[in-house]
Parts: structure tokens; sequence; C-alpha cells
């Protein structure tokens, strides 16, 4: 998926010369090719990411469209402060990439995983939070981003994310892209534990469940008319997202429909309040947190016909 | 630029600081230790040095400056409407309901108000961010940044002041009131501050030490800072806390203490402005 921001961020900077990215000191050769194109544009800031964050916003101040690029925990728990008032309060077009997000660095510990970002960067006022499944739906959102004139989180994985879509598909910031239309469960995924619920939503109509499959790539704004609908049209929805249970897209799913006064019976699948500590690759971490097929079904049937 | 004797400037010091003095007592608006130390240095800047226009206070052009140390944007509002960009006037409505004169510079703030802060050592590397922007953009645009010395405890000064002087920004003159007071404390008893001059040559940047009140002294500072063609600049400004009214000069209660009504008589006899 790195790669995927790495080409786009390319081809955007080729047509625009705002675009401008810092990165902390990460990616080693992954941005040369913007480097040979815009090498004013292509700024290394350092490893010191709460500059970075302010540095942006400075130069959005000055007409630029900015990208700051780490991993994730580095540029949204680290910085907070510095997205918080230099980029959300000041409502300038900062984008936010976290690479690596979730569980995507298991084996390299809890400091860098990250699941508690979308539940911090949700919580600023003015700002987008963005979570595609795969580069195709990256590839998809990156123009829009680079366009759109607010703040934006745009958390992504690291390499070798399964497709989901064989195209680039077309996404609209705010929208949900229904991925597989169903009648009485509604599985809404966000970011790249994409996978998991597409094979969760086989296994649902493998058992005569008829599930709809949902990507939402956009948390913050939220599809409000989608979760409008889908409390007509579903018996239940599930949620699904490699982030703390607490506090994330499930979370803010369950808002809208307790704000709402709407009657809806949701499961939350994310990463229990606990830290990953022990040693294994984003599988095993996944099996620790509960995230997969097998374990989101054997929670189901206590509730399911 | 808006050239003016250092005589009259230093008169126009004495009416900022008599206002300053009977905004927070009227308004109840605290922290006139810290805006009394940087008088000179915002007068010498706006009056002498900025290339800025009230009348078009977002020209493209301009100069930029940013209090990093918001807690003294009763000064910067101060000098702002002496400046021309609002009325007097106005600046007794700080702190009311609705008012854009926050304790600490929003969004809302005035025009002439470049950043928000409140939240120390921010500024620094928005501006770092400014500044490099200008050169990739090739515009001529200057940036000044006004610190705390107690601001320097912040870590993020120093990344912003090495990835300043690693990209020779030389369009960027951060200035630190040092007034040798922090919140609570002596600066030095808290954390390490000295030799601060050489501090800053060793992160790479050209540093100038100054008397802070003395307008000639900083006015000077600010023609050699932009002589220098391969590094950001510091001007390390020695100042008094509370300077130019005796009995708060340098008297840490004055960072909280809201002047009584008589005081501020005893201010405008000891100013000469009854």
């Amino acid at each position: 998926m790195r790669n995927a921001f790495a080409k786009c961020l390319l081809t955007l900077a080729i047509q625009d010369d705002d675009i401008t990215l810092f990165y902390a000191d990460i990616g080693n050769r992954l941005f040369n090719p913007l480097k040979e194109v815009a090498p004013e544009r292509t700024i290394n800031a350092g490893i010191a990411e709460a500059n970075m964050a302010s540095m942006a916003a400075g130069a959005a101040k000055m007409g630029l469209t900015p990208f700051i690029y780490t991993i994730t925990p580095f540029t949204t728990a680290r910085n907070f402060e510095q997205i918080k008032i230099d980029i959300a309060y000041q409502n300038l077009p900062v984008n936010i990439v976290g690479t690596g997000s979730g569980l995507s660095y298991a084996n390299l510990g809890p400091t860098h995983h990250s699941f508690e970002d979308i539940a911090l960067m949700r919580s600023l006022p003015n700002m987008v939070v963005l979570a595609p499944a795969d580069s195709q739906e990256l590839t998809a959102l990156m123009p829009l981003v680079a366009k759109d004139k607010r703040p934006c989180y745009l958390r992504i994985g690291k390499k070798n994310e399964p497709v989901v879509h064989q195209e680039t598909p077309t996404l609209v910031i705010g929208e949900a892209y229904v991925i597989q239309p169903g009648e009485k469960i509604a599985v809404l995924s966000t970011g790249t534990i994409f996978p998991v619920a597409q094979a969760l939503v086989e296994q649902l109509n493998l058992q005569g469940i008829n599930a709809e499959l949902v990507s939402f790539h956009t948390i913050k704004p939220l599809d409000e008319k989608y979760l409008h609908a889908a409390q007509q049209k579903f018996e239940r929805i599930i949620t699904i997202e490699e982030h703390n249970v607490s506090g994330g897209f499930g979370s803010a799913v369950l808002e809208f429909y307790n704000e709402h006064q709407l009657a809806m019976p949701i499961h939350r699948f994310g990463i229990p309040d606990h830290f990953i500590d022990q040693v294994g690759s984003q599988a095993d971490a996944r099996k620790i947190a509960g995230l997969t097929v097998e374990s989101i079904l054997e929670s189901l049937t206590k509730v399911l016909p | 630029m808006n050239s003016q004797s250092s005589v009259s400037l230093a008169e126009l010091c004495k009416k900022i600081r008599l206002t300053l003095c009977e905004v927070s007592q009227q308004t109840k608006t605290p922290h006139l230790g810290s805006c009394l130390s940087s008088v000179e240095l915002l007068a010498a800047l706006y009056w002498q040095e900025l290339n800025i226009d009230p009348l078009n206070p977002n020209k493209v052009e301009r100069d930029y400056f940013a209090l990093s140390k918001g807690h003294a944007a009763s000064l910067l509002y101060t000098v702002l409407a002496y400046r021309g960009y609002f009325p007097v006037k106005d600046l007794y409505q700080h702190g009311k309901t609705g008012s854009p004169f926050e304790e600490h510079p929003g969004v809302n703030a005035p025009a002439g108000v470049e950043l928000v802060a409140g939240s120390l050592a921010h500024a620094l590397g928005q501006f770092t961010g400014m500044a490099l922007s200008a050169k990739i953009k090739g515009l001529s645009n200057r940036f000044y940044v006004l610190m705390g010395d107690g601001e320097l405890n912040e870590g993020t000064i120093w990344e912003a002041a090495m990835f300043a002087a690693g990209q020779k920004l030389n369009n960027l003159v951060a200035i630190v009131d040092f007034n040798k007071w922090q919140g609570t404390g002596r600066s030095k008893d808290i954390m390490h501050m000295e030799p601060l001059e050489d501090k800053w040559t060793a992160f790479g940047w050209h540093s100038i030490r100054v008397n802070g009140h003395d307008l000639s002294q900083i006015t000077e500072a600010l023609e050699e800072a932009k002589t220098i063609t391969d590094k950001p600049i510091v001007i390390i400004a020695d100042t008094i806390k509370g300077a130019g009214v005796s009995f708060m000069e340098d008297d840490n209660n004055w960072h909280y203490r809201i002047p009584t009504e008589d005081e501020v008589i005893k201010i405008a006899q000891e100013l000469a402005l009854t």
C-alpha cells in the first residue's frame, strides 16, 4: 500500500506544483522517483514528527498541499498536539498519512502498533478520517484528498495487502462503498482488515445468512445516509476494524444509532483493550486480538439464529 | 516599512506599556510581566522592520510575525492597535464574551495575527515550514518568531532549530525574550539555559545578543540578520520581566497579578503619561 501511496503522490506532484511531501526519515528508496521529479518538494523532516506536523501546517498556510508521512503511531500519537492545534484548529489542508497502521508492524512490538489512532483523529474537529481497504481504494482516494481543503488523516497499511478491487473503484469521501449487497446483516469494514470481513460474509452466506459487505473507507464524516438506510434494511450490523474496539469505527457507528435513538443490534470487532505484547506476525497478532473469521463467527454463534 | 526615530518610538513604548496596564486592570488580563518585557522587541519589529500594511493585512509579499509566547497576546493586540490595524479602544474588549481578543490568540483573532498560540513552542516549527515554503515558491517574505526563554524548555523548539539550520533558512529570524523567569521560577533554576547564544550557534544558527530594551541594538540586530545568507538567525534579547514599571520589574508575581486602579495611576505617573 505504501508503494501505491508513493506512486499516486508522484502522479499528483507532477500535475500540481503545490503537492509537497514531508517524511520523517523513513521510506528509504520509496520516494526516489518523487525526489527526481520534485527534489525541493520531497522533504526529509528528520526523526522529528512533532516538528514535521507543525512545518506542514506552515506549508499549508503558504499555499502548498502538504502530505506528512511516517509510521502511524509517530504521526498520530507522538505529534497529536501539533495536529490538534496547528492543523485541525487552524483548519489547514494538511494530509497526515500513517503507514503500517493497526497491526501491520506486529512483529516490531507495541511501539509500532497503532490501535488508538482512529480514536485520536476522529476526536478532532475539522478532521477527515480515511482508511482504505486496499491499494485500489487508496489510489481512488488520493486525488480526492489532494483536492480536499480539509485536514485529513489517511490510515494505510504497509505492503502486499490482499487486493480487494481488481480495478480502481470510483469513491466519494464520506460515502460507504457497498462491495456485495445483502439483506439480513451488514458487515461494515474499515481499512486493511477488509479480507477478514470478506471471508466472514462468504461464511455467513454459506450458512444461509444473506450478508452485505461494505468498505467504510471514510470513518469521518460518517456516511449517515447509509446508516439510516441500513437501519431500515438489516436485522443487525457487524463492524470490523484493526483498531481498539473502543473509540474507533465501531464506536462511531454505535454513537450514530444512539444519537438518533434508532434501535439496531451492533456487534463490534476490533482489538480488545490490551497491548499485544507477544512476539508474532500480523496474522498471529490478529489471532490474539480475535480478529479472525473463526473467532468472529464463534462470537456471532451466540447471537445469530 | 514605517521608519520612526528611536526617540518617538521610545515614547510610543511608554504609551503601549500604559495601555497594557490599563487593559489588564480593566479586563483582568494577566501576564503583564511577560508583555512588558517584549515591548521594545515588538516596537522595533512593527515600526522599523516588518514589511506590513495594516490597510492590507493579507498582502502576499508581507513579512510574517508570530507571537509564540501566546500568553503575551495582550501586547500583540496593543501593538497591532497602535500600528493601525484596529482602534486602540477595541482593546478594552479583551476577554469579553464574543470578542476577537482571546487570552491566547485564536482563529477569530483580529487581522494581523498570523498564528494561533497558547500552547508553547508551536510557532517556530510552523514558521520554519512557512520559511521553507517561501523558498520552494521563490518568495521573498521574511519570518519572525518571538519566543520566551521558558518556552525553550520544549523539545520541539530544538527539532525546528536543527531543521531550519539544516535547510539554511536565512529568511527565518527567531527572537528570544530572555527575561530569566518562567511561570513559577527562575528559568536557569528549572532547566540549564546558558550559554544560550552558544547553544543556538551550536545548533547552526547565526546568534546575536542584544539588550532587549535598547531599540537601537534591536534594530541593528535586525539589520544584521538580513545580511546572513546561509543560516537562520536568532536574536537573544536580554530583558527584564515587567520592564518599565518600577514595582513590577523582575518580580515574577506579575506573571499572573492584575494591577489595581491606584497602581495604574502610579504607572501613568512613572511613565509621565498622566
